[in-house]
């Protein structure tokens, strides 16, 4: 398949990886920030084709597992409130929240839609105007204009029966978080490509003077992501901490303009909880002031937020790459994706359930703690 | 006397997570899996079930019988390439025909909903006789039932089937073997795709047809054709994958597949890459899988080829017996990752 292929084959690959290995003469830990890269590592076995030195660890880029436990219960609750119709992304649906998740609601009577687009969504409030359609609004930068459309049509049309039950987050401050922290190990980052066709990447370059480590913006196909390491470790060897772009094709310096105005109308900067993570400040993206009258939690009244409780799930851990999946002793045992633990068991791009699904569960334990 | 009858038929293995049934117990996955292993298999353990076939194969008074039930529930009633009709004949056909047996019999059970047209039920019945008439199985018996408007969605169906096999037929996962070659019939995920297609009403410009067949002719082949078949098995729901999850589980051996051998059409493929399903765990109902000794591997694909319905059919893989129970799968660059059976489920209700 054209635009596909080209970027999966066997030979360009290799050629890469062998460049990557004649270049490296240190061990050098280098984070792939977004869930579709973990995925794309462990799914087509890039990892395997790397020289030791190179140690990956995956990041916090999986936007449902960083949903907060209080977030999804929130969720839960307002679906199966009655005349509500709840529209979710798929993935949403099994996260456990406290004490269930959206399908168990779904059994017990709550009108849940998967869709794949907020316009989706929008299109149900439409043809629904006797119920109320929350869209449960999660994801990076990447999701949120759609989001932002979504309610910029709402508010356009006058679609009093839509609202939006928003827990976006932000790449940037997530980088700084895991940056700051004392036990980070990370020297160099990929950053999720598809976040930066619409921030651009200008807001990198003040992360990797101030904490020192190189920044690629890398696409996400098995060759992209090789490219990707090899540009970043040939950072790290030279003792170069700068921003790059690998993902030319796709992002351009100053981002998506369009989508960012739209984005600035409609949101605001909020502090936001991370599941496994904690709070970090500015992290988030809430609705802004025009827009409040879409908020669902507004609209529904805010449920009390429980502690985070997230018995022996290590996600915080896995998720600022200081524990790989397989490193957990719940992995693969009492947390498997039928019956995750944890959010990263559940996502399609969850660390975890990327190492289960393309994964011996044998084998990993071995090859991850080498 | 309700106690005692609550204890005959208690879960020893509680479902932890999943008090209610919810829609990925039918996906044909992991949690159908879980359901069968932790509910049904217990209250009914026999050898028969117990062998998780795609059909039961019994003897009776010296014949061999193979014996098979399916119900499909397939939203939207017809997509492209066939309908409800079609599909819940060559289904339970195909199921038949993965046992080894020459498909004889199907029985026809309907739940309609109240309000559903006489006008479409025409339809399909139509589509069921017609399938009938190229498969060569008699409907002979049947039964139907109306609930009330509202709690169907227009028409259940469920088809049963008897096939007869010959005396030494042994088609079963059991008896694969490490060196076996994996055959696949055809290009795979159309059948998921056409019906998700015409159900999200996803333009796709020109449509995807669904596989949908009877595979009497190219498996009647192999057997004329004095292949040593192994096993058969049709990849439905829950895809390849599932299919070939199931069979090292069952023969207690490593399959080892090969992506790039895996045939997929562009449009599939594209849409696939576009809404993020793997096709490797999209639905099929018209491709099956064959385990043959690698000797006889090429003459099965000649033979296979000649056949409309398995034109393409290709050696996706090999039996190997490192890594017991394990599906492995060779990447296109090069790398390796294990082949799991799928958790949630990509798309509900396609059969």
């Amino acid at each position: 398949m054209k635009f596909v292929d080209e970027y999966r084959n066997e030979r360009d690959a290799r050629r890469l990886a062998d460049a990557i290995e004649r270049l490296v003469t240190h061990s050098w830990t280098v984070m792939e920030i977004c869930g579709g890269q973990t995925h794309a590592i462990v799914k087509f076995g890039i990892d395997q084709l790397l020289p030791p030195q190179i140690n990956l660890v995956h990041g916090p880029g999986c936007p449902v597992c960083v949903t907060p436990i209080g977030m999804i219960d929130k969720a839960i609750a307002i679906a199966l409130k009655p005349d509500v119709i709840l529209a979710s992304f798929g993935d949403m649906a099994r996260v456990p929240g406290s004490e269930s998740n959206l399908l168990t609601a779904k059994a017990h009577g709550a009108d849940l839609r998967i869709v794949y687009s907020p316009l989706e969504a929008l299109e149900i409030a439409r043809k629904n105007p006797s119920k109320e359609v929350v869209f449960f609004a999660v994801g990076f930068e990447t999701t949120a204009p759609a989001t932002a459309m979504a309610v910029h049509q709402a508010r356009r049309e006058g679609l009093i029966n839509f609202s939006m039950l928003v827990s976006h987050v932000l790449v940037p401050a997530a980088v700084e978080a895991i940056l700051s922290s004392p036990s980070n190990r990370v020297q160099g980052f990929l950053a999720a490509g598809h976040v930066c066709t619409v921030t651009g990447y200008r807001d990198y370059h003040t992360i990797a003077d101030k904490y020192g480590v190189p920044i690629v913006v890398t696409g996400f196909e098995p060759t992209d992501i090789l490219q990707g390491l090899f540009m970043c470790a040939r950072q790290l060897e030279e003792g170069r901490a700068e921003v790059e772009n690998q993902y030319i094709r796709a992002v351009r310096e100053e981002g998506n303009t369009a989508a960012q105005d739209l984005l600035r109308e409609v949101f605001t900067t909020v502090n936001r909880q991370w599941r496994g993570i904690g709070d970090i400040p500015g992290s988030g993206w809430g609705l802004s002031a025009a827009y409040r009258p879409f908020d669902a939690e507004d609209r529904f009244g805010a449920a009390e937020e429980p502690p985070e409780s997230d018995n022996e799930c290590i996600s915080g851990r896995v998720l600022q790459g200081n524990a790989k999946p397989s490193e957990c002793p719940a992995f693969g045992q009492r947390c498997k994706p039928e019956h995750p633990l944890g959010a990263p068991m559940v996502s399609s791009e969850g660390a975890c359930a990327a190492y289960y699904r393309h994964r011996s569960r044998t084998a990993t334990a071995s090859r991850s703690t080498e | 006397m309700t106690t005692e009858k609550g204890s005959e038929f208690s879960c020893p293995l509680p479902l932890s997570d999943y008090p209610e049934i919810v829609m990925a117990h039918g996906g044909g996955g992991a949690l159908t899996q879980r359901l069968f292993e932790e509910i049904f298999q217990p209250a009914f353990s026999n050898p028969f079930l117990n062998a998780r076939h795609d059909g039961a194969v019994v003897e009776l008074s010296g014949n061999r019988l193979a014996f098979t039930t399916d119900s499909y529930v397939v939203r939207p009633h017809t997509f492209p390439g066939g309908d409800i009709g079609r599909l819940a004949v060559s289904g339970t056909v195909n199921d038949l025909l993965m046992c080894g047996a020459q498909p004889m019999f199907i029985s026809l059970g309907l739940i309609i909903e109240e309000g559903f047209p006489v006008a479409s039920l025409r339809t399909v019945i139509d589509s069921i006789r017609a399938e009938a008439k190229d498969a060569n199985v008699s409907v002979i018996t049947g039964d139907t039932k109306v609930v009330d408007k509202g709690k169907g969605d227009g028409i259940f169906i469920n088809t049963s089937g008897i096939g007869v096999l010959d005396a030494n037929t042994d088609i079963a996962p059991q008896r694969v073997r490490p060196g076996d070659a994996v055959i696949l019939s055809g290009d795979i995920g159309r059948h998921g795709v056409a019906v998700m297609a015409a159900r999200e009403m996803l333009d796709l410009g020109e449509s995807i047809e669904s596989d949908v067949a009877s595979l009497g002719g190219p498996v009647r082949a192999l057997f004329e054709g004095s292949i040593s078949i192994h096993c058969l098995r049709d990849p439905t729901r829950g895809g390849l994958a599932t299919a070939l999850v199931e069979i090292a589980d069952s023969a207690g051996v490593e399959i080892s597949i090969d992506e790039t051998a895996i045939p997929v059409s562009e449009r599939v493929r594209g849409v696939c890459e576009i809404l993020g399903l793997d096709p490797l765990y999209v639905a099929n109902e018209g491709r099956f899988v064959a385990f043959v000794p690698e000797p006889q591997a090429d003459e099965a694909i000649d033979i296979l080829r000649r056949d409309p319905l398995s034109a393409t059919a290709c050696i996706i893989g090999t039996v190997k017996e490192s890594e017991p129970g394990i599906v492995t799968c060779t990447t296109s660059i090069g790398g390796t990752r294990v082949i799991d059976m799928l958790s949630g489920e990509q798309l509900p209700r396609i059969c």
